[in-house]
């Protein structure tokens, strides 16, 4: 095995934590927008890593560039859809938490 | 290493079961559709951790397909479900 091939599994096992934290915020933050800053901040940093892990151990530029691609496609489509929902949740009167 | 890759496939996959919590306590309905969301994310982790031990490169397709789908479930069910009644297109 090549050391690329450990990196890559370093930086897969490197991601879990980040899946964690945002399945914990989806769970445990009081309202919807700290629940949206959970999931699009969080989630998308541990895929990113596991996408560097999975590049790392691949020997094809094709692979390589798929999984770019499926990167940039969920970081486009989760900031898109994070503020859609802030934004319509604002305009049906839902609150904002304060901790009071 | 296929059995880090497992463990690591089914540590994912208990984020998700997870996730579902909130589905069913979840106030407001975008509270569950946010589940959705982890879905789209995580499952994708799933499918690319999962698609070398499992040596079918067409799993990267899958990959792209759920990510193409997470998008448009969640602005479907925004745009057409859950914006105030004047917004709704």
């Amino acid at each position: 095995m090549h050391l690329s091939e450990y990196l890559g599994f370093g930086m897969t096992l490197l991601a879990m934590p980040f899946f964690l934290c945002g399945t914990v915020g989806l769970l445990r933050f009081p309202d919807i927008y700290t629940r949206l800053h959970a999931l699009t901040k969080a989630d998308n940093v541990g895929l990113g890593l596991v996408t560097i892990g999975a590049m790392l151990q691949t020997q094809s530029w094709v692979t390589a560039l798929k999984l770019l691609l499926i990167w940039l496609l969920i970081l486009v489509t989760s900031a898109i859809s994070c503020h859609l929902v802030a934004r319509t949740a604002l305009r049906r009167g839902i609150r904002p938490w304060q901790n009071r | 290493m296929p059995d880090i890759s497992l463990i690591v496939a089914f540590f994912l996959l208990c984020n998700v079961i997870g996730g579902l919590i909130r589905v069913l306590r979840g106030p407001t309905p975008a509270d569950s559709m946010l589940a959705a969301q982890l879905f789209g994310t995580t499952g994708v982790a799933i499918l690319i951790v999962l698609a070398k031990p499992m040596k079918m490169p067409a799993v990267l397709d899958v990959a792209l397909l759920f990510a193409l789908l997470a998008a448009v479930v969640v602005v479907a069910f925004v745009v057409r479900f859950w914006a105030p009644a004047s917004d709704r297109k």
